[in-house]
C-alpha cells in the first residue's frame, strides 16, 4: 500500500475581508461575494514566505508521521511565490528538519498546481522503490494586482504530504494529469504581479482542465462520484470549485468539508492540499476522497484516495487545519495589508 | 555582507542545536568550548524543545534602521521548558497585550534581508499559544 503517512497544513494568522478590498477601489462588494463567493483571505505575516509556511506544514506532517526526518529521500515544493528566483527552497526547509543532507530537492513551479506535482512524484519515487519516504509540499504567498480581480483571492498558506509504504492513513488508489499549452495567466520573469486574460481563466482554462482530468479519473479508476465521500478542487475563488464538481457529478454535501476557499482565499500551490488536509481531519477508515488540482499554463492532477484505519492515529497529533482556518485570526485593514504586502514604495 | 556568519549558525538559528556538557549536564546555547559550570570540554549536540515562557520583554518602539518600519515589536527573553534561555523576537502579537509568564513556542520565520539582492536569512521567533 502506497500514500500519505503523515500530513500537516499551516496558514498564517492575517486575514483581510474583501469589503474593504472592494472599497478601496470603489468596487460593488455585495457583488463580488456573490460573483466570485469570496469573504475573506490569509495574509502572510512580514516575517513569512513560501518557505517558513512550508516548514511549518511540513513540521506537522512529520508529527502525524512519527518518522525519523533522516529517511526523507526527496523534498519536493510547488510554489508560484518560491522566495529565490535561484536557490531551492526545499533546501532550507531540509536543513530546518533535519532531513538530509542525503536526499533529491527541487522546487516545481506550475502556477496553482505545483504543489500536486510535488505531491505526484513525491509518490512515484516512493511507488518506484526509489526510497522510503518522500514529502510533497504545495505552498505560496501570492499577489494580485492592487485593483485586480485576483487581489480578492490570492492568499497565502500551505499544506505538506509524507508519502511512504507503511502506516498508511491514506492510500492512493489512482492518477491522472491533464494539460495543454493553454495561456490563461502568466508572470513574466522580473514582473511583480502576474498577468491573466480575463474570462479566458474559466471555460477554456480552469473548467475544461479540471473536467477533461477528472473525467478520465473516474473511466481509469471504474469508480463513480456516488462512490466517493468527499471531493475537492482547485479553489480560485468559491464559485468555481462547486460549478466544476457539479459538472462532474459531484454533491454540495461531498465538497463541503474541502470547501474552504471562501474564508481562506486563492492559496494558489496550496489550494486543494488544504482542502484534502481539511478532509483528511474528518474523514472516516474506508472512505474515498476525489481531488482535481489546476494549474494556468494549463493543466490539472487528479488522485483517488482511500483513508485507511491509520487516520485515528494521527489525526490529532499537530492542529487541524479548520482550526486554524476559524481561531485566533488577526484582522488588517487595506493599508495594513498593503504595508505587509510590500505594495508601498518606501524609500531606500 | 553577513553571509558567513549566517551559514555558520544555520544549525542553532534553525534547529536550536545546544551543547550538552557529558560531565555536568549543563546545556549551553549557542554552543560553548568550555562549559560554564564546570569547564569541562566535551560535549554532546542536542536539539532544544521549542515551548517555554516568557521571562522578560521590551517594546522596541524606535528601531534600527533595517526594522525601522517593522515597530512596534516585541523582543523577549524566553525560558525553554529545558531550563535554557534565549532572547528572540515574538510575533504575530498585540504589542500592548504581551505578558511576563504568557506560554510561546519557537516558530521558523525570516528574520532579515539582507538588502534586496542578498539573502533572506531565516531563523527562530516566538509567537504566543
Ligand atoms: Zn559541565
Amino acid at each position: 500500500m502506497i500514500g500519505i503517512v503523515g500530513y500537516g497544513s499551516y496558514l498564517p494568522r492575517y486575514r483581510i475581508k474583501v469589503d474593504l478590498i472592494a472599497k478601496q477601489w470603489g468596487a460593488d462588494t455585495e457583488a463580488i461575494k456573490r460573483g466570485l463567493m469570496l469573504y475573506e483571505k490569509t495574509v502572510p505575516g512580514t516575517d513569512e514566505d513560501t518557505i517558513t509556511i512550508s516548514v511549518e506544514a511540513a513540521k506537522y506532517a512529520l508529527q502525524r508521521a512519527r518518522i525519523d526526518p533522516q529517511k526523507i529521500g526527496a523534498v519536493y515544493i510547488g510554489s508560484e511565490s518560491h522566495p529565490y528566483a535561484v536557490k531551492p527552497s526545499a533546501t532550507i526547509l531540509i536543513d530546518a528538519l533535519g532531513i538530509g543532507p542525503h536526499v533529491h530537492v527541487a522546487s516545481y513551479e506550475f502556477a496553482c498546481k505545483a504543489g500536486t506535482e510535488a505531491m505526484y512524484v513525491a509518490y512515484s519515487l516512493v511507488k518506484a522503490g526509489e526510497m522510503e519516504y518522500a514529502l510533497g509540499i504545495g505552498a505560496d504567498t501570492s499577489q494580485g494586482a492592487p485593483g485586480d480581480a485576483l487581489e480578492y483571492s490570492a492568499s497565502a498558506g500551505g499544506s505538506a504530504f509524507i508519502m511512504g509504504k507503511e502506516n498508511v492513513v491514506a492510500e492512493i488508489l489512482f492518477t491522472n494529469s491533464y494539460t495543454s499549452d493553454t495561456p490563461d495567466f502568466w508572470r513574466r520573469e522580473h514582473e511583480f504581479y502576474p498577468r491573466h486574460a480575463g474570462r479566458f481563466t474559466g471555460e477554456p482554462a480552469y473548467f475544461k482542465h479540471i473536467h477533461n482530468a477528472g473525467k478520465n479519473l473516474l473511466e481509469k479508476s471504474g469508480l463513480s462520484p456516488k462512490d466517493f465521500q468527499f471531493a475537492v478542487f482547485h479553489m480560485p475563488n468559491g464559485k468555481f470549485p462547486q460549478e466544476a464538481g457539479k459538472k462532474l457529478g459531484f454533491t454540495k454535501e461531498q465538497m463541503e468539508v474541502g470547501w474552504i476557499s471562501p474564508w481562506m482565499g486563492n492559496t494558489y500551490s496550496g489550494s486543494s492540499p488544504t482542502g484534502l488536509s481539511a478532509i483528511l481531519d474528518v474523514a472516516k477508515p474506508g472512505d474515498k476522497i476525489f481531488m482535481v488540482s489546476f494549474g494556468s499554463g494549463a493543466g490539472s492532477d487528479g488522485f483517488i484516495y482511500k483513508v485507511t484505519n491509520e487516520i485515528d492515529k494521527v489525526r490529532d497529533l499537530a492542529p487541524k487545519l479548520r482550526d486554524m482556518l476559524d481561531n485566533d485570526k488577526i484582522y488588517l485593514d487595506y493599508g495594513e495589508y498593503a504595508k505587509f504586502r510590500k505594495k508601498i514604495i518606501l524609500n531606500e | 555582507m553577513i553571509s558567513p556568519r549566517y551559514h555558520r549558525e544555520i544549525p542553532q538559528r534553525y534547529r536550536l542545536e545546544a551543547g550538552k556538557c557529558k560531565q555536568c549536564g549543563n546545556i549551553s546555547f549557542p554552543p560553548r568550548l568550555v562549559c560554564p559550570k564546570c569547564k569541562s570540554k566535551s560535549f554532546e549536540t542536542v536539539q532544544l524543545g521549542r515551548e517555554g515562557k516568557i521571562l522578560t520583554f521590551t517594546i522596541i518602539r524606535v528601531g534600527p534602521d533595517k526594522f525601522s518600519k517593522e515597530t512596534p515589536y516585541v523582543v523577549a527573553i524566553i525560558e525553554l521548558n529545558d531550563g535554557v534561555r534565549l532572547t528572540a523576537q515574538v510575533s504575530d502579537c498585540d504589542v500592548d497585550k504581551v505578558a511576563i509568564g504568557d506560554k510561546v513556542k519557537l516558530v521558523f520565520r525570516k528574520i532579515q534581508d539582507e538588502g534586496k539582492s542578498g539573502l533572506h536569512c531565516y531563523g527562530y521567533k516566538a509567537v504566543l499559544t
